[in-house]
């Protein structure tokens, strides 16, 4: 709109009157105001470049992983043991062991991050919601280190006190995923949240109106209206889990194992990265080149699902008008 | 399911429930709806006892008890007197008497025991002779609640040792640097290193992350180039693509797990740009071994880790100002930019500083990209320009944390409640400028 309001530059020439040319309606170029729109769009074309950086790191040195003698793309899938040591590079056990603890985290965060929602969409009273909200905030905004730490020193000696000191290991997958769920809980309680609360209070009133009660009103009416935006929330979480790097590499050991047993150690693909990166390494190394080939799996499948969670949001959103 | 067949019309005679039955219905489905109620409640139960079990889990391991034995008494040293009643030259004596030759002469190197005033000998005699030494620590739980059996212990195993209350928060543990001795190890390189990359975080993310913002919200729309010429329209088309290309690359950008980042970074900037980040460039060269392992190296890359969270809540805050500002702004006679820089920003001012205030506050608790990145995890010299080796304190708490002894877990323990201390602060900080903000401004 701005384009189409000429300003005279020069205010006293129309008084004084001397030159009377034809005004000219067309916008004209100003080159400070071109120049700072350049530079904004600029800063906006650093998340591009940040997109093309991480594609291209990640790719090129993994390029140069799969190049060397040591390692094959087929045997990097199928190979289910990892020892850089002996050049065995098999990525399986890292992402069962990242699976794992994802479906560990999601077991327990659904079920608990959902009723949280449904409990405060529905349910709380505005005094309540205002003494919850700022605690799920603080429950998310407490650094994952943090969480870690809880997982080594609370949870996993809890476990063993349950499960006996025999069962389960010092370092152990249950444990980082039970930690990882508590910390991706508030993601699904205030996402799907914010899906519930969007739902139109006319499909309650109708409802209620109809001879349902409460919970039915919520599960059968609510909760079906917003579950693009529930299954979407879950996704996130998903992702966010697969990410997560230091409750696991503190709580799930160090040594990558393929194996089942939530009880045993195994490394995931962040807690690998984390570990192999945290001391001095040369950058000549095939340990150098292994982390990125890792890093590309990871960003990958984080980078689907969080594609797949705003495809699900488009596509199978209930609008009501 | 069981309840299901009673409130159903049956398929077969097509009945619905009448009377009594009514009735009944009614309250078992009443009764169904109270009992998931309380399912409900009950879990978000569960979601606060587990962040009390956190929070006291972190005291239980930051407070607690801990016995000290020392290697000879103060009291056989000196026949009964506080050493702080001995004066400068008895002190001199003790040690001269109590302390080997060789040990003696390197300590006057250092500077000669005569010229020392009474607090640095007290020091030294406690730190040379006296020795105090922790043999055992206990966590809090057990120090409050089996005191007792502790004392029965601790007598069976070390007789001479006593047992004293330990807060492992405390005045020296900020401001000591690092040791490798739990006892004396503090935080103070940590959390300079913390406040260094905070304010260069903020400093490098909060204008491109604004500026992207006013980009993409008052902009994107806009066509820079003449419509009329073929070339044109074919930059502006290039322009409108990339900007949409850039919202969406935005969203996709704040869900690429933190440690991804940390690979950019060591790929970019402490490998690629080493030149640069390790200050060689410019002739500064910090220290020899930092090799681009520096602050400016973890700064950039949180930078990039924040910008989009940035930009997205600079945008809500943007989008907030009511667009009639704009128009008569605008129907004054104001440029674009003008409209912005004295209009929509200023207005839009409070939320932008929240908003970022807290994307960075949450970037300040992330250990992973600089783990990855090269964060030092022991050094004891104070970070004194961007070109410095640096440490913070998440990468300390998992340092310390990943150490199996009891010591070293409390002294995580009290890190963690200095960060948290340091997070609480800078989200109320943003809190108050916003009040702060708003309050000063009518519209």
């Amino acid at each position: 709109m701005a384009d189409q309001i000429r300003v005279n530059s020069d205010p006293r020439a129309a008084v004084t009157g001397d030159s009377v040319k034809p005004i000219d309606l067309r916008k004209r170029p100003r080159i400070g105001e071109i120049i700072i729109q350049t530079m904004l769009y600029a800063c906006g074309f650093i998340s591009i470049f940040t997109t093309i950086g991480i594609v291209y790191v990640l790719g090129h040195e993994s390029l140069a992983f799969f190049a060397s003698d040591e390692v094959g793309l087929v045997e990097f899938f199928t190979n289910t043991v990892w020892q850089p040591q002996i050049g065995e590079f098999g990525i399986l056990p890292l992402v069962n062991s990242t699976m794992m603890v994802t479906v560990i985290a999601l077991i327990v965060a659904i079920p608990l991050g959902l009723a949280m929602a449904i409990y405060m969409a529905e349910y709380a009273s505005e005094r309540v919601r205002a003494f919850l909200k700022p605690v799920i905030e603080l429950l998310a905004g407490i650094p994952t280190v943090v969480y870690g730490f809880f997982a080594l020193t609370f949870v996993t000696p809890w476990l063993r006190e349950i499960f006996g000191r025999d069962v389960v290991q010092i370092y152990n997958v249950m444990s980082a995923g039970l930690v990882v769920g508590i910390l991706i809980t508030p993601i699904i309680a205030t996402l799907s949240e914010d899906a519930l609360s969007a739902v139109p209070s006319g499909l309650r009133q109708a409802s209620l109106g109809l001879g349902a009660t409460k919970w039915e009103t919520a599960i059968r009416v609510v909760v079906p209206a917003a579950f693009s935006g529930i299954v979407a929330a879950s996704i996130v979480a998903m992702s966010r889990a697969i990410g997560e790097t230091m409750v696991v590499a503190l709580a799930a050991g160090a040594s990558p194992q393929f194996t089942f047993n939530p009880f045993l150690p195994a490394e995931t693909m962040t807690g690998h990265i984390a570990r192999i990166s945290g001391g001095d390494l040369s950058y000549q190394s095939i340990d150098y080149n292994s982390i990125f080939a890792i890093g590309l799996v990871l960003f990958f499948m984080t980078l689907i699902l969080n594609i797949a969670s705003r495809m699900i949001v488009r596509r199978f959103r209930e609008v009501y008008e | 399911m069981s309840a299901e067949p009673v409130n159903r019309p049956s398929a077969s005679t097509g009945r619905l429930p009448q009377g009594e039955e009514v009735k009944q219905n009614v309250a078992s489905r009443q009764q169904r709806g109270k009992l998931w109620q309380a399912s409900l409640l009950f879990s978000v139960v569960v979601g606060l006892s587990v962040l009390l079990m956190l929070a006291w889990n972190i005291a239980n391991d930051a407070f607690g008890g801990i016995a000290v034995q020392a290697d000879v008494e103060v009291e056989t040293l000196t026949d009964g007197r506080p050493l702080e009643d001995l004066t400068q030259p008895e002190l001199v004596a003790l040690l001269e008497e109590n302390l080997r030759s060789r040990v003696l002469r390197n300590l006057n190197r250092e500077q000669p025991l005569a010229e020392r005033d009474a607090e640095n000998l007290i020091e030294v005699v406690l730190l040379e002779i006296v020795k105090p030494e922790v043999v055992a620590t206990y966590k809090l739980a057990d120090f409050l609640f089996n005191r007792a059996e502790i004392e029965a212990q601790l007598a069976e195993d070390f007789p001479r040792a006593e047992l004293e209350f330990k807060s492992w928060v405390r005045w020296d543990f900020i401001v000591n640097p690092m040791s490798s001795n739990p006892v004396y190890a503090g935080v103070r390189t940590a959390l300079l290193g913390t406040l260094w990359l905070l304010m260069l975080t903020i400093l490098i993310a909060f204008p491109l992350g604004l500026g992207a913002a006013i980009y993409l919200e008052e902009y994107q729309s806009d066509k820079i180039f003449d419509e009329r010429t073929p070339a044109g329209r074919f930059f502006n088309r290039v322009i409108a693509r990339s900007t949409s290309i850039i919202s969406t690359n935005i969203y996709n950008l704040s869900g690429v797990p933190s440690i991804i980042y940390g690979m950019l970074g060591l790929a970019i900037f402490v490998r690629a740009l080493e030149n640069f980040t390790s200050g060689a460039m410019f002739g500064v060269g910090g220290d020899a071994t930092a090799n681009g392992r520096t602050i400016i190296s973890a700064a950039l890359t949180m930078s990039l880790l924040v910008l989009p969270v940035v930009i997205i809540s600079s945008q809500e805050a943007i989008k907030a100002v009511p667009s009639t500002l704009r128009q008569a702004s605008l129907g004054l006679g104001a440029t674009k930019w003008q409209t912005i820089w004295k209009i929509v920003l200023p207005n839009a001012l409070p939320g932008i500083l929240t908003g970022t205030i807290l994307a960075i506050s949450r970037a300040i608790g992330e250990t992973a990209p600089l783990i990855v990145v090269g964060a030092s995890t022991f050094i004891v010299t104070d970070p004194t320009s961007i070109f410095s080796k640096f440490t913070v304190l998440p990468i300390q708490i998992y340092n310390w944390t990943s150490r199996p002894q009891d010591e070293f877990r409390a002294i995580a323990a009290a890190a963690i409640i200095v960060l948290l201390i340091l997070l609480l602060s800078l989200n109320a900080t943003a809190i108050l400028l916003r009040n702060y903000l708003r309050s000063r401004r009518v519209t």
